[in-house]
């Protein structure tokens, strides 16, 4: 038993001194390679993982409760910092499940916008994703090649909101602003250039010695567990399962433009690189398509709702009931009718739902985060006995796991 | 003497609310409007006891028995093909009727449906895990338990998750402040210098909003920093600074002469 000591944690379940041969070691939180505050509480036979308990909790911020203090409209910018590495994903998620419960029908210019930004996120968290996986295996080159491009797609968010990582850059009922100007052409000369970047990083991983032996065969996720576990996004279908939210359950436009849905018969870490890849050519794919299709629209951004959603700008500036209304929603926030519903919409990480359950108030009465990276990081308990100490590393870069949206 | 607060909710209100306001409802379906959940709840109508069942939004919603869960998310995993328990969790109602709402939600990947399983239970009650069916539930009930305080049994591991293990009272309820409790304000002073500190440091304060105006240490003032403890002071302070000889690279920077890109290269 250990001592109790002020200053240093006490863990009535572990004991750290062993009669046999067995090891614990800390994992963490602090680790550069745990991707944020993980802990893992690691049994090791020699170098062989026997027992693995992870342990999280070291960015709770209590969303969902503050989600309760909050008029709908003030928690959307919170959302930003679930997973910070896509924030608009997270806004999505959070403006479509509000409107899904309002049953709002949104202009399509703002769906074409809001998709764009989708895909772009996807294409900056799976950029990101390689770059740090990558780094943590040991490919210092990609990190750098990979950062460059992500670099790109960011200025063309800061183009569009102002912001590089917390974007809130929709809104419920649509989104604030239309395209600026030049941004498509832009857009367009990004993914334009982003294939053969693409293109470039498997030249350097794919056939790779170091990288196949690190990732192939590491990290199985068989159907039954992913199922059993609730994994979803990359991981699912790393694991065979062909299951993608915009393809199944289409939301936005995404029932009108033409895609792929990658899929890993593997079930190992290199399947799941060789998917991510994919599913970004994919994202340009979408986006092509969007472009096309944004040119045809009307001009109305926001929804028309005057209960809900404030009036344009120049009508509040000009009309005074527009003003009262604006002026009610902001100070009072809407009051959404009562009832309750779960959205899930396809993050890059995977199934981010969101479940609100409404009493007619202007707060919400619960809200659920539902974030795909909690799921995942409760999977190392089964993934990582039997693995070498090594290849932790590798399978949780691998898992895309981001400890703002684990914690919330 | 102090004004009377009733602590059962301390969630914020709004100022002000309409009396005449009458909240409209999201409309609910009935089921046998889908052929799909029609047929489910046809089979769980006659091997369980369903106290209500509609559709709101396209998902089923199925009222059961408290008893039955493990029963009845076992009988959906098997002969209804819902392979996936997507999420779980609690609603608090303690100051209502005293009772915690449990929802499942689940998804079938070969029907493509998504039903959600409810039931209520009393705040002492307990609830048997379905973390044996389902290894997602493993996590989540541990975190309806750290948030809420729902009692489950069967769990191998009924740990907390997200707060510390010696943490007091469950956050999600309605009864906690959202800026913690008595016992929150003192944990961090506790734990780091021990109860006897308590009179010397005095109690943490959790209003993440709170400006200090005489703080200068914790909350400088830009170009106007002053030594610790100090008082504020109006004097400029002098920040633009160069090393002596330079830093690596650059020995010795001239501002004017820098430029502004207009497109990264």
């Amino acid at each position: 038993m250990q001592k109790v000591n002020r200053l240093q944690p006490f863990f009535e379940n572990l004991v750290f001194e062993r009669d046999d041969d067995r090891m614990i070691i800390n994992f963490g939180p602090q680790h550069p390679s745990s991707h944020g505050q993980l802990r893992l509480i690691l049994e090791l036979d020699g170098e062989l993982v026997t027992k693995a308990t992870p342990d999280v909790g070291y960015l709770h911020r209590g969303m969902e409760k503050m989600a309760e203090n909050m008029i709908y409209n003030e928690f959307l910018p919170t959302t930003d910092r679930m997973d910070y590495i896509a924030a608009t994903s997270n806004n999505y998620g959070f403006a479509h499940a509000v409107e899904t419960l309002l049953d709002l029908e949104i202009p399509r210019r703002a769906q074409t916008i809001r998709m764009m930004l989708l895909e772009l996120n996807r294409i900056i968290s799976h950029l990101f994703w390689l770059a740090t996986h990558a780094l943590d295996v040991g490919a210092m080159t990609i990190f750098l090649y990979a950062f460059r491009e992500r670099e790109y797609a960011m200025d063309l968010m800061e183009d569009y909101c102002g912001a590089r990582l917390t974007h809130s850059s929709v809104r419920i009922g649509g989104v604030p602003l239309d395209l600026p100007e030049n941004w498509i052409t832009k857009l367009s000369k990004f993914i334009d250039k982003l294939p053969s970047d693409i293109a470039d990083y498997e030249g350097l991983l794919d056939q790779n010695r170091i990288w196949k032996m690190r990732l192939e065969g590491v990290g199985v996720i068989t159907p039954e567990m992913a199922q059993s576990w609730g994994c979803s996004g990359p991981s699912l279908r790393g694991s065979g399962i062909e299951w993608d939210i915009r393809k199944e359950e289409p939301y936005e436009l995404y029932d009108e433009v033409d895609f792929d849905v990658p899929v890993s018969t593997t079930f190992d870490s290199y399947g799941r690189y060789k998917l991510h890849m994919e599913e970004m050519r994919q994202s340009i794919r979408i986006i092509r398509q969007v472009i096309a299709m944004y040119y045809k629209t009307e001009p109305a951004i926001m929804a028309h709702s005057p209960e809900y959603i404030s009036a344009p700008k120049e009508d509040i500036m000009t009309q005074n009931y527009s003003l009262m209304q604006h002026f009610v929603l902001v100070t009072q926030g809407m009051r959404p009718p009562v009832g309750e519903v779960y959205v899930p919409t396809e993050s890059p990480k995977g199934e981010l739902g969101f479940y609100i359950n409404s009493q007619g108030g202007a707060y919400p009465y619960r809200l659920k985060l539902r974030a795909p990276s909690f799921w995942h990081t409760s999977l190392l308990q089964e993934l990582l006995p039997g693995q070498y100490l090594a290849d932790v590393v590798t399978i949780i870069g691998n898992l895309n796991i981001v400890f703002g949206e684990i914690d919330r | 003497m102090r004004k009377y607060t009733d602590k059962k909710n301390v969630q914020k209100k709004p100022y002000h609310t309409d009396r005449f306001w009458v909240a409209p409802q999201v409309s609910k379906e009935d089921v046998s409007s889908d052929e799909v959940f029609a047929s489910d709840l046809k089979e769980l109508q006659e091997n369980f006891n369903i106290k209500d069942a509609y559709i709101q939004r396209g998902q089923l919603v199925v009222y059961i028995n408290p008893g039955e869960n493990v029963e009845v998310l076992a009988f959906l995993k098997e002969k209804l093909k819902y392979n996936f328990l997507n999420e779980l969790s609690a609603i608090d109602w303690l100051e209502k009727s005293g009772e915690f709402e449990i929802f499942y939600q689940m998804l079938s990947t070969s029907k493509k449906k998504r039903l959600r399983i409810k039931f209520f239970i009393k705040e002492k009650d307990e609830i048997r895990t379905v973390s044996k069916l389902y290894n997602s539930a493993d996590w989540a009930e541990r975190e309806m338990y750290d948030m809420f305080g729902v009692i489950i049994t069967g769990h191998y591991y009924m740990k907390r998750i997200l707060m510390p293990e010696d943490w007091y009272g469950h956050p999600l309820r309605k009864t906690y402040p959202l800026h913690g409790d008595e016992e929150a304000s003192w944990y961090e002073i506790d734990k780091i210098f021990g109860k006897e500190y308590r009179d010397i440091i005095g109690p943490e304060n959790r209003d993440s909003s709170r400006v200090d105006e005489s703080d200068t240490y914790n909350f400088s003032r830009i170009h106007h920093e002053v030594p610790f403890g100090e008082k504020p002071s109006k004097e400029v302070t002098f920040t633009d600074y160069q090393e002596e000889g330079g830093v690596f690279l650059i020995k010795s920077l001239k501002k004017a002469d820098s430029k502004i890109l207009e497109e990264r290269p």
